[in-house]
């Protein structure tokens, strides 16, 4: 269509420069222009949070936030996480734990985590079953996302 | 297989799963993840009527908008297309299609498709439709429509009861006659749904060179609706191929989702060009084929005065919503376990069927069973008040005992093997049930404090053979259905095994992981190592795809067979590699060895090394390669009478599991929280512990949605009043409790290892525990629970009425 914005986006440390419809989602953006499939849309409505990434260190749902309001913005996704072909420690911890089942809601989960452990890096198991609350899965049951988080953390802790 | 657990190596670990990486990565190649060059992509009109009939559709404007290809309406669809396959009662006088034709029955139904470049081009096509509707009064409540003025969802059914049938098993009348007590209920079941957090999607690609028409999708039991797709999409079967994507959650409601796929499927054929179609939110919730049960009952249970459980008489009306795809097969599901554990000597099943205008029915969790525990549940529950008898000690009483099995159910289906009183008392046990007894009793007369202790016990059905669709109606009668499902195993050169499925299996459960911890099993490798793959159609071997818990036993059986034609094979090459008889030689630690003396042996890579290369250093009769594949049928299954007063076996492999939550009621705000939540599951010999554990959380966390929170609550136009997340409420982490989770592994004796299915069990007995625990809370107000979701309204109202019963 015809509103178009040039944008220039930093997503996981790479500049991104594109022009974009005024009305692309930021999710959209991440998903068809950058090829970044990771981060995933459920409800399209902000409520379930799959498409959760962090805009500036702070979590956005990428669904409801328009590409060109990411202008000149940091994004992390969950292709951020992992580091020269390791997994990030949460990573790891959601795979020995359990943290999921069909992994849809995994992504926004995950930058959920990393951002809730960011704020706070040793959290009780019911400050993390609030923070993780924002985040609907359908599989899990969130007993061992939470179980995942706290092995998570103690894993970044001893990094 | 009688092997101990001691004996298995993988078979009982809860080892990483090997799915996990990708989806951790997000790399989990979703449906909506792939693309093809050229792709266009569509988008549906929906209809915003309940029900209405179709006066005029104009598409110019739509057309004219630049980017759009094409634009079909319903119409042009049924020239496209023939109706979706379908199992109801009499299909051909409830025709569903892809798009609706001539009338809309439900808010949402398609009504036009726009392909365009882009989706959202497609969307602002949609916009530009004009379909002028003629609404109809629309039918809305189940037991409103079944009057005789009602207005017609289906005119050619000449009634919106669509199927209607009453089995009697055993003397129920006598039953009832001889009976101390009886109790009589309505209940009333409303209808919520699988909700994954992906929707159901498809792109296809026709070849008008080939007439190959290739669908990738996200359904799951694509290889036995292959060849009813295709008929619905006018292609031979043998040039339609559906490639299998991970589903992002399922629950049922993916379990076979075929219109994504006719959708997109006619629409590349029209177009001559690959089409994504992908529902959103909206299409899903509104749309998506794959509501849950909907039911009203009036039942009534009789039983002698010491509470020894006789007789079921159960009427009930279900609604289906705006067509049958499945026919009545969730009350098949119910009685699968229409006794549940107990001895109950006779059942009366009267199932009315009626037709609304809502979305359909289809799978979840549960199948339909799941809201016959529930029933069951209530009712010995209320016989249990009858008699003043403590609801744990009823259930006691009237157990299926550990010597009677197999069992026999007065419909004919057989109980494997089972502990009913094992399972409780574990339950019991790590409830801290007379704790909490004692903890109730003194918090509500020192605090005034509302706290409930619920139980339930109940069965889980698994591995079913698909006579439960048919064996309602007398014509046309069928064989019974073996609903098989294959594997095949290569050992490559290498000696690394590949395994390859052949439905898509996984939807958020871990058949790679099970598979490739049954492999490791026989071949005494890394699981890890094992490569599990999904084949496509087109190279396809039978296979029925997940649902009914049946994915494991099926898998493993099918694993098994596979494994047992490979270490054959693989001992008469070695017996020619090492000069030994082969009846000298034996399995042992991934290779073959020579009995007594264990030196002399050859790894499975060797072997594999030379009947990849050197077949010719091996006897003739010998051929190159190691690879198997083995289609493993359903294990045990009959023929049902002709007059149906038996059902014959149809879902042998009987899983049983007691919860126990105890929860507290505000009765100012009417809100329900969890204290302590136990469950203690059976599902005979576990796999990988941890992964079942996952599945019963997670399908008690849908139980908790159906009890307190989820429904899709239709108001008096039709309108589905709460289309979006904002409005269904699905749990949070904060609305469900830590599970304190127990086994019992009694083996099935029919299924490789004993495995029985499990991955339904959380919300087959959640609702029924959960309406319990509110029960039992609010029992000094005298309040009766028999309705679902217990929303803090309706608690409320529950006390308001038993206040003015007083």
């Amino acid at each position: 269509m015809s509103h178009r914005r040039r944008i220039s986006v930093v997503v996981n440390g790479s500049r991104h420069e594109s022009e974009v419809e005024a009305r692309k989602y930021l999710a959209e953006f991440l998903r068809e222009d950058l090829g970044l499939v990771g981060t995933h849309i459920g409800c399209e409505h902000g409520v379930c949070g799959a498409c959760t990434v962090l805009m500036d260190g702070a979590s956005v749902r990428s669904c409801l936030v328009l590409a060109v309001q990411a202008n000149e913005a940091e994004i992390l996704t969950v292709e951020g996480l992992a580091r020269d072909g390791q997994m990030h420690p949460l990573q790891e911890a959601f795979w020995e734990k359990q943290g999921l089942q069909c992994g849809y809601c995994t992504p926004g989960m995950l930058v959920r985590a990393y951002e809730l452990l960011r704020e706070d890096p040793d959290p009780t198991a019911e400050e993390v079953r609030e923070g993780m609350s924002n985040n609907l899965c359908r599989c899990t049951g969130y007993q061992y996302i939470v179980e995942a988080v706290l092995d998570g953390a103690e894993r970044m802790r001893n990094a | 297989m009688t092997e101990t657990r001691e004996e298995r190596k993988w078979v009982g670990k809860s080892i990483q799963r090997v799915e996990d990486p990708k989806f951790l990565l997000g790399r989990g190649g979703y449906i909506d993840d792939f693309g093809l060059e050229g792709m266009l992509h569509a988008a549906l009109v929906r209809s915003p009527h309940a029900h209405a009939r179709i006066k005029n559709i104009d598409v110019e404007e739509a057309r004219r908008l630049p980017g759009v290809i094409a634009v079909v309406t319903g119409t042009e669809a049924a020239e496209l297309c023939d109706p979706m396959p379908d199992f109801g009662p009499d299909p051909a006088s409830h025709e569903w299609r892809c798009l609706a034709v001539d009338k809309v029955r439900n808010v949402g139904e398609g009504v036009v498709a726009v392909v365009a470049e882009s989706r959202d081009i497609a969307e602002d096509a949609c916009d530009l439709v004009d379909v002028e509707y003629e609404p109809l009064a629309p039918v809305v409540d189940p037991e409103a429509a079944m009057e005789e003025d009602a207005e017609l969802v289906h005119e050619m059914v000449g009634s919106n009861v669509a199927f209607e049938r009453n089995l009697i098993f055993g003397d129920v009348d006598r039953d009832f006659a001889e009976a101390g007590v009886v109790v009589e209920d309505r209940l009333r079941w409303r209808r919520s749904g699988g909700q994954p957090l992906e929707t159901v999607g498809a792109v296809a690609s026709y070849d008008p060179g080939t007439g190959m028409l290739t669908i990738h999708e996200n359904s799951l039991s694509f290889t036995s609706y292959l060849f009813m797709l295709a008929g619905t999409l006018k292609v031979p079967s043998n040039k339609l191929d559906i490639h299998p994507h991970p589903a992002g959650g399922s629950f049922g409601s993916k379990l076979w989702a075929v219109k994504a796929a006719a959708i997109a499927g006619m629409l590349s054929k029209a177009t001559g060009k690959p089409v994504k179609y992908i529902e959103d939110r909206v299409d899903n919730m509104t749309n998506c084929d794959h509501h849950g049960s909907d039911r009203v009952y009036y039942a009534e249970l009789a039983a002698t005065n010491d509470g020894t459980l006789k007789s079921l008489r159960v009427r009930v009306i279900d609604d289906y919503g705006a067509y049958m795809q499945f026919g009545v097969g969730h009350h098949g599901n119910a009685l699968a376990q229409v006794v549940g554990p107990y001895r109950i000597g006779s059942v009366q099943y009267h199932v009315q069927a009626v037709l609304t205008n809502k979305c359909q029915q289809g799978a979840y969790r549960g199948f339909g069973s799941e809201v016959h525990n529930w029933l069951l549940e209530r009712m010995v529950d209320l016989v249990a008040k009858e008699l003043e008898m403590d609801p744990v000690e009823i259930r006691r009483k009237n157990f299926i005992q550990p010597d009677q099995f197999p069992y026999f159910i007065p419909d004919g289906n057989v109980y494997d093997s089972g502990d009913y009183e094992g399972v409780l008392d574990k339950a019991l046990e790590l409830a801290d049930y007379d704790y909490w007894r004692e903890e109730q009793k003194r918090l509500r007369e020192e605090e005034g404090r509302h706290i409930g202790i619920g139980i339930c016990t109940a069965q889980e059905r698994s591995v079913f053979s698909a006579t439960e669709f048919w064996f309602w109606f007398d014509e046309p009668a069928a064989p019974v259905t073996s609903t098989p499902e294959s594997v095949t195993l290569q050992v490559d050169a290498a000696g690394n095994v590949t395994a390859t499925l052949y439905s898509c299996a996984f939807w958020g459960n871990s058949p790679e992981t099970m598979v490739a911890q049954l492999v490791a099993e026989e071949f005494d490798v890394q699981p890890h190592q094992v490569n599990v793959v999904y084949s496509g159609t087109s190279q396809g071997l039978p296979a029925t795809g997940p649902g009914g818990s049946r994915t494991t036993v099926m898998l493993a059986g099918a694993v098994e067979g596979a494994s047992q034609k490979i270490k054959e094979k693989a001992l008469k090459i070695a017996a020619h590699l090492l000069e030994a008889a082969p009846e000298d030689l034996e399995w042992s630690d991934g290779g073959v060895a020579v009995k007594g003396s264990p030196a002399q042996r050859k790894e499975l890579a060797e072997i594999a090394m030379s009947a990849h290369l050197f077949k010719h250093q091996l006897p003739t009769e010998i051929e190159s390669g190691l690879a198997a594949d083995q289609i493993y049928d359903h294990p045990y299954t009959t023929m049902p009478s002709e007059d149906r007063k038996d059902l014959g076996v149809f879902y042998p492999i009987m899983g049983h599991a007691c919860h126990i939550p105890v929860v507290e009621v505000d009765v100012e705000t009417g809100l329900v929280k969890f204290l302590k939540y136990a469950a203690v599951h059976d599902a005979g010999t576990l796999v990988n512990p941890r992964s079942l554990n996952g599945h019963i959380i997670g399908g008690t966390a849908q139980g908790i949605g159906t009890a307190l929170l989820e429904e899709y609550v239709y108001d008096e136009e039709g309108q589905l009043a709460n289309a979006s997340y904002q409005d269904y409420l699905i749990p949070s982490a904060m609305e469900v409790p830590e599970l304190v989770i127990g086994h019992q592994e009694t083996p099935s004796p029919y299924t490789v290892h004993g495995i029985k299915g499990g991955g339904e069990g959380g919300r087959m007995m959640a609702p029924a525990a959960i309406a319990s625990a509110i029960e039992d809370a609010l029992k000094s107000l005298g309040v009766r629970v028999n309705e679902l979701p217990a929303t803090p309204e309706r608690v409320l109202d529950w006390i308001e009425e038993a206040k003015g019963l007083e």
